[in-house]
């Protein structure tokens, strides 16, 4: 469990380039590589928000006047595929997990430094591939689900890109749920125990259990379409003898881990983002690592309940009826207990604590629903239809992209030395926040009302609330720009942050800021109380 | 303390007030038209109910923490050292679990009611062995297993469009006309991709699968025109892919019927 520094390596890190070129090279810093999975994360998010705006303009009439109906259709795909893949799976894991991860356990980098660039450099060409198959002969249309025989039946060249640039996002991911296990249980400097490990450290062990699980299962499945899409197989073609529900129930052990995949880092995210701006220790550390640990396990075993109507037996209904809103037992647990560590606390309103307390709201509005959308007789009238897609917003963007932006306000000092201007800070959370709502909220009506998802025509009795909606996403929209400008001009002009702005516990605040290459210039610091706030030791100012 | 307490328990009075006053006052949902619709409608008024409840309660926890705990300019160190408490963490693990566990019990029950659970086919005499209990769902029956005494209609989608077959009239429409009141028996194939059926104002869907039929039984009880509507992502037109359902009085229906009716081929 000691490590060694291995005079190789440190004479390979003093050929690595400086300075900002670093950020374009192989670097096997952990630092540099959580930096360069948040850039390029959010690049994709950009492009992503670009499609998402596309489909909103659509929506404001309902005639299918904005864009040809099969653009339409690629353009729902490439938003869902990019958000997911692109944006938010690598940057709730692969940019704060690599950033965080080392300092929390105490180690100078993660267990595989090579397989963890490789992992991140997967990203960019899979990510321009999948985008780039618009030009080829139109992009994959199918949705981000690529439900055969759909998916077998539209145009090839889009589908099978589609499905490659999804393999290889998707081994990424396991190479660095690989190196996360690894370097969470090997890498742990001595003396450090795993029940004195930050949240996040376990919110990235169950995360990377999932990914490492479930992951591969969703890669056989796609090699199996893509036979059927290029070699004429019939393993989900039902005019050769396939079965179309067999890929449904492939696809979905997966996919809906991906939902955990999504939001298990950001609660872990949050559980260091609250005790610090609170002032108090994390409540009830125990019950949070065992609900974490709860949700992987439940996780595993609900994925039918994206099939209630593709004709499963009653039994299997119930099953997963019980099973997937027995979710919100864990899950609450841990709303109750952020709500605890705010309670008694002395709290700073700043962005990051604002952006933590969005996320707690929408989470649990996307939460209740979430039970509703449990049980079969309720899901049966609203499945596929624009409530699911209310329901999953507010749980990705509501919940995991409100946190993305909590810990970049909060982050920024660590990795940059400045301060985020908390004036734009508050302004973005107050322009998200309320278009978020005004654009999702909405559609719950939509879809309680008759209006199916991946539509581009819709009755026109729905006119005026898709509108409002549309008003909602242009929010959205517009809202990134005090974003953008906050960003570009704190890291060159922004206030100085010294060391460890908040006061901080954990172990990432007690080195500079930014930290030297190799994380602490002496031996890493042992931290027994990461949320020791309120004790004798704590009260330095 | 007690001025507290008075307090919390107002607050929580008039969040269950205010709760149960918009579950019962605010209509979410499109017309009722058929016998699975007002059962659908109680189930989602109780679940809108304790979802505002919660909701609600939560919202007012954390506004009222970042006002009432906010960090003053005055003062400095921590807030207190409090990293946990057993019993109340035991509290909100049992709560939820009974409100889910009842919930699932609950939602069980009207499922239930739906005829999730009963016999695909409702002709009990015809039954055979190989007859599963299930509703919307696959049917491994026969063709002639599909009830007799009751409507039964063939649906085939196809990219874009519904076709509804009526066997005993020998004739395909491309309205749905059923009349009112009476239980109807549909199987349901499609002949490409995979489409679904789904009539809002019946709160019921159903994918359509190619190379397995799905059956669907419903009753409708109001008279009118009600849009049947594609859910599942079918192709380019999928937006486009709607048909009628046409409920009539059964003199209207049979009327329609017997204008459409083909004689009978024999061979």
């Amino acid at each position: 469990m000691t490590i060694s520094i291995d005079p190789q390596k440190t004479n390979n890190e003093s050929l690595q380039p400086k300075g900002w070129l670093r950020y374009f090279s192989f670097s096997l810093d952990h630092k540099v590589i959580g930096i360069q999975y948040l850039v390029c994360g959010f690049l994709f998010y950009l492009i992503g928000g670009t499609l998402a705006s596309a489909i909103r303009i659509e929506l404001t009439s309902p005639m299918s006047d904005f864009m040809p109906r099969d653009v339409y259709n690629q353009v729902l795909t490439l938003h869902g595929t990019i958000m997911i893949f692109l944006w938010i799976v690598p940057v709730v894991n692969g940019a704060f997990g690599n950033y965080l991860i080392p300092f929390y356990v105490g180690a100078r980098d993660m267990a595989f430094p090579r397989l963890n660039a490789v992992a991140f450099w997967l990203i960019p060409p899979s990510g321009l591939m999948l985008v780039a198959s618009y030009f080829v002969e139109g992009a994959a249309q199918a949705g981000w689900t690529a439900y055969p025989p759909l998916s077998i039946t539209t145009p090839q060249s889009g589908q099978i890109i589609w499905i490659l640039s999804v393999l290889l996002l998707g081994g990424s991911s396991i190479f660095g749920g690989i190196n996360f296990i690894a370097t969470i249980i090997k890498l742990r400097r001595p003396g450090l125990k795993l029940m004195q490990l930050p949240m996040y450290c376990w919110a990235m062990l169950g995360t990377s259990l999932l990914v490492v699980l479930s992951t591969p299962v969703l890669a056989g499945t796609l090699i199996l379409l893509s036979f059927d899409i290029i070699a004429n197989t019939g393993f989900f073609n039902p005019v050769l003898g396939g079965n179309v529900v067999v890929y449904q129930h492939l696809f979905w052990f997966y996919s809906h881990p991906a939902v955990y995949i999504m939001v298990l880092p950001a609660f872990g995210l949050v559980s260091e983002i609250l005790p610090i701006h609170a002032r108090k220790p994390l409540f009830g550390y125990t019950t949070m690592v065992f609900s974490i640990m709860g949700i992987v396990v439940l996780g595993l075993v609900v994925w039918a309940h994206h099939m209630f109507t593709s004709g499963t037996p009653p039994w299997m209904r119930l099953f997963f009826t019980i099973a997937t809103a027995f979710i919100a037992v864990p899950t609450g647990i841990k709303f109750f207990n952020w709500v605890a560590t705010l309670w008694g606390g002395k709290i700073s309103i700043n962005s990051a604590m604002l952006f933590s307390c969005g996320f707690i709201i929408n989470f649990v509005f996307g939460g209740i629903t979430g039970v509703a959308l449990a049980q079969v007789p309720f899901d049966i009238h609203v499945h596929d239809t624009y409530f699911v897609v209310a329901h999953f917003h507010y749980i990705v963007y509501g919940g995991t992209v409100f946190i993305i932006f909590s810990s970049i306000y909060h982050w920024f000092p660590k990795v940059t030395g400045k301060m985020l201007n908390e004036k734009l800070g508050i302004l973005h959370f107050i322009i998200t926040f309320i278009g978020f709502n005004l654009c999702f909220a909405p559609q719950h009506w939509l879809g309680l009302n008759g209006m199916p998802r991946r539509v581009a025509e819709y009755d026109p009795q729905f006119q005026f609330v898709n509108q409002i909606s549309s008003l909602g996403a242009l929010l959205m929209a517009i809202s990134t720009i005090p974003f953008l400008i906050n960003v570009f001009l704190s890291v060159r002009n922004g206030k100085d942050a010294g060391d460890n702005p908040w006061n901080a516990l954990t172990p990432e605040w007690l080195t500079s800021s930014p930290p030297p290459v190799e994380n602490w210039e002496g031996e890493a610091p042992l931290v027994e109380e990461p949320y020791g706030y309120g004790k004798e030791f704590s009260e330095q100012k | 303390m007690l001025n507290k307490n008075i307090y919390l328990i107002l607050i929580i009075s008039l969040v269950f007030a205010i709760s149960f006053w918009i579950g019962f006052n605010v209509n979410l949902l499109p017309a009722e038209a058929s016998i699975n619709a007002p059962i659908y409608d109680e189930l989602f008024k109780i679940l809108f109910i304790i979802g505002l409840i919660i909701f609600l309660g939560m919202t007012i926890a954390v506004i009222y923490s970042l006002l009432k705990f906010r960090k003053r300019n005055d003062q400095i160190g921590d807030g207190i050292a409090l990293e946990g408490n057993l019993s109340l963490e035991i509290v909100w693990t049992i709560i939820p679990s009974i409100i889910v566990l009842l919930i699932g019990l609950y939602s069980y029950n009207i499922y239930d009611r739906m005829g999730g659970m009963k016999e695909l086919n409702h002709n009990h005499e015809m039954m055979s062995s190989n007859t599963e209990k299930i509703w919307a769902g696959i049917s491994q029956t026969s063709d002639n297993e599909i009830a007799i005494n009751n409507l039964s209609i063939e649906v085939s989608a196809m990219q874009f469009a519904f076709l509804f077959n009526y066997p005993k009239g020998n004739f395909i429409s491309g309205e749905l006309h059923v009349p009112v009141d009476q239980k109807v028996s549909m199987k349901m194939e499609s002949k490409d991709v995979i489409h679904a059926f789904w009539v809002p104002e019946f709160r019921i869907k159903q994918d359509i699968i190619p190379g397995q039929p799905t059956i669907l039984n419903f009753t409708p009880t109001k008279v009118g025109k009600y849009p049947i509507i594609c859910a599942e992502l079918c192709g380019p037109y999928h937006g486009g892919m709607r048909a009628s359902i046409i409920v009539e009085e059964e003199s209207d229906y049979n009327e329609w019927f017997n204008k459409n009716k083909k004689p009978e081929v024999n061979l």
